[in-house]
């Protein structure tokens, strides 16, 4: 089939090969990714902010460089949409808050300027929960985003704009964080590819801080193969991040088609236990999947366990909560943002300004750092981190993999889910390798109930995003979920 | 504050002071009742042993051990001033301006 732009689910590659081939510009790329969003975010909801005269301009630009074949960027005049909470030069950057909906950034993000230095057309900043807190995007200050697979049911969250976006077609591939899952989870919500890299393999300067022991950007797209191209644009050593690595990225694609002989995949029995409040259908994609991954040549290892992972998500609710409490003290409406000018005093000035919003865990982390209860709360939940990290390492001395459900549930209904306890446990799965920091991706594995799709996680050791991509490749090649489209 | 993991009103006062973030009395309620519940399930930690092991900062933390993540100490340029404060809430000149600390 010869590429169109009235594809809405075209790759990266081959967008690009239309593009070099004169089949179509980047302005008729771009013009048709701003149809679709004008034809479909009334129902979906996944773009806070829609950058369509600047991406027309921009594209305009990738036509000349690609006409006088100067165009060296990879993503040279491909549209991409990048999540609110990521700074853009002159772009307002609300990070789905009130405190920060007039706030326009003077610079990019790293991210960002890397996007632009490849030639990328950024059509728009997609929804978020506010200050990416949030399983399911219902908690953005300004709108809840629905799932392209049935609107009524929730995205996933804190990247549910980037990954609705990419699953309704409306941009080939996207930008989102995550610090527990925000990247995975909404990837396996909306049945698409959602992956977040090693900590410290891509540059958070620019990027809204929530965690920063846990934050990592990464990618959304519809294979394994154009999230691989996304990171390898983003990746690698950045001066202005010191928690970024130093090491060069090496070539996330180069094992793509190695295939799943000689790899040892282990499936920690924590994840497939029928007993944990996993829903059987996703148990059974979970299961279903390791058969595939064994037909392909996997080794399949069952006898290994995590037995401190169920310890993952109290330690995140210590760590994550404490960190962000130190994070968000600087909206305090003084340099930029929302500011209540018309109190009594300079404190009472502070309580009014941010009385909005990011509360509960503000409060939760300010305890778990307040006198006395530091050491029971934070440095326990450290040294618990050491722990879990310690168990990945064992498991990595004789696996090359790990494979997971993503979720325990499939997309739920909006506004379905109210305790925050049962909300985080959205994150059971998803947490332990932002913990220790690995990296993982989730990839469509089939549908449970109400027809919404399951979500596959594979984890690898730290900095081996390449057979993170290779053994996520070898299943998407063995099966067909990640062509599945929905009714939109 | 109390030992148990249920906080008082008062506790929640307290953190809310801590953190500068105006309260209503059923915001104080709400909280309550919600980081009680959550730290509730947190203190699972308590029964893990730790005796021995070092806290882990971060993911990367073990990698960057012994590497100079200082930059040099060469002066770059800065933003400029119309930058720094084109977002700024409230501006006199070149400055922030902000409430008096001290009434």
């Amino acid at each position: 089939m010869v590429a169109s732009v009235d594809d809405p689910y075209i790759g990266l590659d081959e967008a690009a090969a239309g593009l070099r081939g004169g089949t179509f510009s980047s302005q008729e790329l771009t013009q048709a990714a701003i149809d679709r969003i004008a034809a479909t975010d009334d129902s979906i909801r996944a773009f806070i902010t829609v950058t369509d005269e600047k991406a027309l301009a921009d594209a305009a630009e990738a036509d000349s460089r690609l006409q006088s074949g100067d165009a060296a960027g990879s993503l040279t005049g491909l549209p991409v949409a990048v999540k609110d909470v990521l700074s853009t030069a002159g772009v307002r950057t609300t990070c789905g808050s009130r405190v920060l909906e007039n706030y326009v950034p003077r610079y990019d993000a790293t991210v960002v300027e890397r996007l632009r230095e490849a030639g990328a057309v950024v059509v728009g900043k997609t929804n978020m929960d506010e200050f990416a807190m949030g399983s399911s995007t219902e908690h953005s200050a300004f709108f809840a985003t629905g799932n392209p697979w049935d609107p009524s049911r929730v995205p996933g969250g804190s990247s549910g704009g980037s990954a609705a976006a990419v699953a309704a077609g409306q941009t080939i591939v996207s930008l989102g964080s995550d610090t527990g899952g925000s990247i995975r989870q909404p990837g396996a919500f909306c049945g698409i590819v959602g992956m977040k890299p090693t900590y410290g393999r891509v540059s958070r300067y620019g990027l809204v801080a929530f965690a920063s022991s846990l934050d990592q950007i990464g990618p959304f797209a519809r294979s394994v193969a154009d999230a691989a191209t996304l990171l390898q644009v983003v990746a690698g050593p950045d001066p202005r991040d010191s928690t970024c690595s130093d090491r060069d990225s090496p070539d996330f694609s180069a094992d793509l088609d190695k295939g799943l002989d000689g790899l040892t995949i282990a499936a920690p029995r924590e994840f497939f236990d029928p007993d944990s409040g996993i829903q059987p259908e996703v148990l059974a994609a979970s299961e279903e999947a390791l058969g595939v991954l064994a037909a392909q040549g996997a080794t399949i290892d069952r006898d290994t366990s995590l037995p401190t992972a169920e310890q993952a998500l109290p330690v995140y609710y210590i760590l994550a909560p404490s960190e962000a409490s130190a994070n968000l003290a600087r909206y305090d409406g003084v340099k930029y943002g929302f500011s209540f000018t018309e109190g009594g005093s300079m404190w009472d000035n502070y309580e009014q300004t941010r009385q909005h919003g990011f509360k509960r865990r503000i409060m939760l982390g300010a305890y778990a750092l307040s006198a006395g209860y530091y050491d029971a709360y934070y440095l326990k939940a450290q040294k618990v981190r050491t722990l879990i990290s310690d168990e990945f390492d064992s498991i990595f001395n004789k696996a090359q993999l790990i494979v997971t459900p993503t979720t325990p549930t499939v997309a739920f209904e909006q506004g379905a889910v109210s305790d925050p306890y049962e909300m985080y446990l959205n994150d059971v799965f998803t947490i332990p390798a932002n913990i220790a920091g690995l990296p993982a991706l989730s990839i469509p594995a089939g549908f449970g109930q109400a027809d919404m799709p399951v979500g596959l996680q594979f984890i690898a050791k730290s900095w081996d995003e390449a057979t993170l991509f290779r053994g996520a490749h070898a299943y998407e090649q063995a099966t067909d979920w990640h062509t599945r489209r929905p009714a939109i | 504050m109390s030992d148990s993991s249920d906080l008082s009103a008062a506790d929640v006062r307290h953190i809310a002071t801590l953190v500068r973030i105006g309260m209503t009395d059923q915001d104080v309620e709400k909280f309550r009742i919600e980081l009680s519940s959550i730290i509730g399930h947190c203190n699972s930690l308590a029964a893990i042993d730790t005796e021995d092991i070092e806290p882990t900062m971060n993911g990367a933390f073990a990698d960057r051990i012994g590497d100079d993540v200082m930059a040099d100490d060469v002066a770059e340029a800065c933003f400029p001033v119309e930058d720094v404060l084109a977002n700024a809430p409230v501006r006199e000149d070149d400055y922030l301006r902000v409430r008096g600390v001290l009434d």
